[in-house]
């Protein structure tokens, strides 16, 4: 990842990530918290932990368009590409506690996703969420971002976003397709599962195989 | 857990019949095909398949998990399940690279068209020109982890292989012995005119590098584990494996890939990114016998095999990774 951050005019992803840049962005904390643990009651994702390629790359997206939302796009467009890199690279670098669901899934649903989320419904063509996120939802690469202790209103409003066609920025359209087969009971089970995940549960998961 | 050999004899049958009706020669336009070897006149067997899983529904369906039985046979049942979905964590001792048996079987072995274990199951014993012999279910599973796995062969009835044993059986619960059912190993694709190295190369690079890298290295967690398998180099499978084989290359990728989007791709995309794929360096041959001219003659005499044709410049093979489990 090309780190620009050591120029003369380095951005400071903490400062803009608490105060906003001083021109049109605001504080990312107000809505994604002072952690980075987002706001689970409202879908505001949690951001501590992702992928900092991803983040930048979403970033980019609501500049450009090709996400939609009804926040993120002036804000980023207000970022220079060295402040979306910085702040990126902030929220990549925290492990914040798992903020408390506002609503507690019960015990069947969270089983039903941890289901789902390791085997997939091939009846359907579904593979497991975590054949492509990990096996612990910890993320993989950028294109595949960690799922583990996201907020699961968060979760359920992207997969109904692509299943309604109205998120698309999906390398592939993997998620497009994979959305438009889950049912609502199914998204619900997968979210309320990944939300459910403590944050130390991804650093204690057991390796499956070595590095390649 | 293909058998690929028929498949083979069947496609060299058809380049032999279209021969005869007039088409002038295999031809491989991006390749240097100075070192080609003729291939092989075999006679059919049977006419060229068509796809056995066009109709899901006429599939086999395997029983569930719920149906493994709760006593010692049940034990092993499950332990095979296990080894099958994470080989790297429960038959180390027996596999030499990056890989698991659930990457080319999907769906814990239960996916048609994804070399369903229930399909192979009751398939053995067959005779396989891979090795000249009748092969039992055992033998041929001894094979997956010497070539596939890049590994050592268990043991005649090593735990392991009673394991996975005993999970194919349980999973082909109810299939007919002998029967060729519907969606066993992969589909078999109708032959191209010409195979693109340069059009698979950019396939690759538009579907496939986000998951399994831009160099085929597969890609991993954060905590080291392997998500998308190596598909090529000293992690992935090596020069004897069933999927060196080009048709079943493009058979798998027709009907799987991109993960998730199975059957988006052309005919032309799937032929043409398994023939990139499958003309890259891979781990040696463990039959290798000191020579590549020689190991092709031997055992890769085929248009569908590339191993020691020569690709940008070099000749597959040569600079092998050495076969098996590396200190």
């Amino acid at each position: 990842m090309p780190v620009h951050a050591a120029t003369t005019h380095a951005a400071d992803g903490r400062e803009i990530a608490a105060n906003g840049n001083g021109r049109d962005a605001p504080a990312c904390s107000a809505c994604h918290g002072a952690q980075g643990e987002g706001r689970p009651d409202i879908a505001h994702p949690r951001l501590a932990g992702l992928d900092s390629e991803y983040l930048i790359e979403q970033l980019n997206a609501f500049a450009d368009g090709s996400r939609d939302n009804g926040t993120m796009p002036p804000i980023a467009k207000a970022l220079t590409p060295n402040e979306r890199q910085a702040i990126a690279k902030f929220y990549a670098g925290l492990v914040t506690p798992k903020m408390e669901e506002p609503q507690k899934a019960d015990d069947r649903t969270i089983a039903a996703g941890a289901a789902l989320a390791g085997r997939g419904d091939w009846s359907k063509g579904l593979p497991g969420c975590g054949q492509c996120h990990g096996a612990a939802g910890q993320g993989v690469g950028k294109a595949f971002p960690r799922l583990a202790s996201q907020s699961a209103e968060y979760i359920m409003s992207q997969l109904k976003a692509w299943k309604v066609g109205k998120r698309t920025n999906d390398p592939l359209h993997l998620m497009t397709g994979i959305s438009s087969k889950l049912s609502d009971d199914q998204i619900a089970a997968v979210a309320a599962y990944y939300a459910s995940l403590p944050v130390a549960a991804v650093a204690a998961a057991k390796p499956q195989g070595s590095k390649p | 857990m293909s058998e690929h050999q028929p498949d083979l004899r069947t496609w060299i049958a058809g380049v032999v019949f279209l021969g005869l009706a007039g088409f002038i020669g295999y031809k491989l336009p991006s390749f240097d095909t100075s070192n080609k070897a003729e291939p092989a006149i075999a006679k059919p067997d049977k006419p060229i398949s068509s796809n056995a899983g066009e109709n899901p529904k006429l599939a086999f369906s395997p029983p569930g998990d719920d149906e493994i039985p709760k006593n010692e046979f049940g034990d092993a049942v499950r332990l095979g399940q296990r080894i099958f979905h994470d080989t790297q964590g429960n038959a180390r001792e027996f596999v030499g690279n990056s890989l698991q048996c659930s990457n080319c079987h999907l769906d814990f072995g239960r996916l048609a068209n994804a070399a369903p274990l229930w399909a192979a199951y009751v398939a053995y014993p067959a005779y396989r020109v891979k090795n000249e012999h009748v092969n039992t279910f055992e033998e041929r599973l001894q094979g997956c982890f010497l070539y596939s796995m890049n590994g050592k062969a268990p043991a005649s009835n090593d735990k392991v292989l009673v394991a996975l044993e005993s999970y194919a059986y349980f999973l082909a619960k109810g299939a007919a012995i002998g029967a060729e059912l519907p969606g066993r190993g992969y589909p078999k694709l109708a032959k191209p005119a010409k195979l693109d190295y340069a059009h698979g190369q950019q396939v690759y690079a538009a579907k496939c590098a986000l998951c399994h890298g831009a160099e085929g290295q597969g890609q991993s967690a954060a905590n080291g584990s392997v998500v998308f398998p190596p598909l090529w180099g000293p992690r992935s499978f090596n020069w004897g494996a069933g999927m060196g084989s080009i048709n079943n290359a493009a058979g798998f990728i027709k009907a799987n890939m991109p993960f998730s989007r199975g059957n988006t791709l052309t005919d032309a995309e799937a032929w043409d990114v398994a023939s990139y794929m499958d003309s890259q360096e891979r781990p040696q041959d463990p039959r290798f016998s000191g020579s590549v001219v020689e190991t092709r003659k031997l055992h890769h005499d085929s248009p569908m095999d590339m191993y020691g044709q020569t690709v940008n410049g070099v000749v597959l093979g040569q600079n092998s990774p050495a076969a098996g489990p590396q200190p």
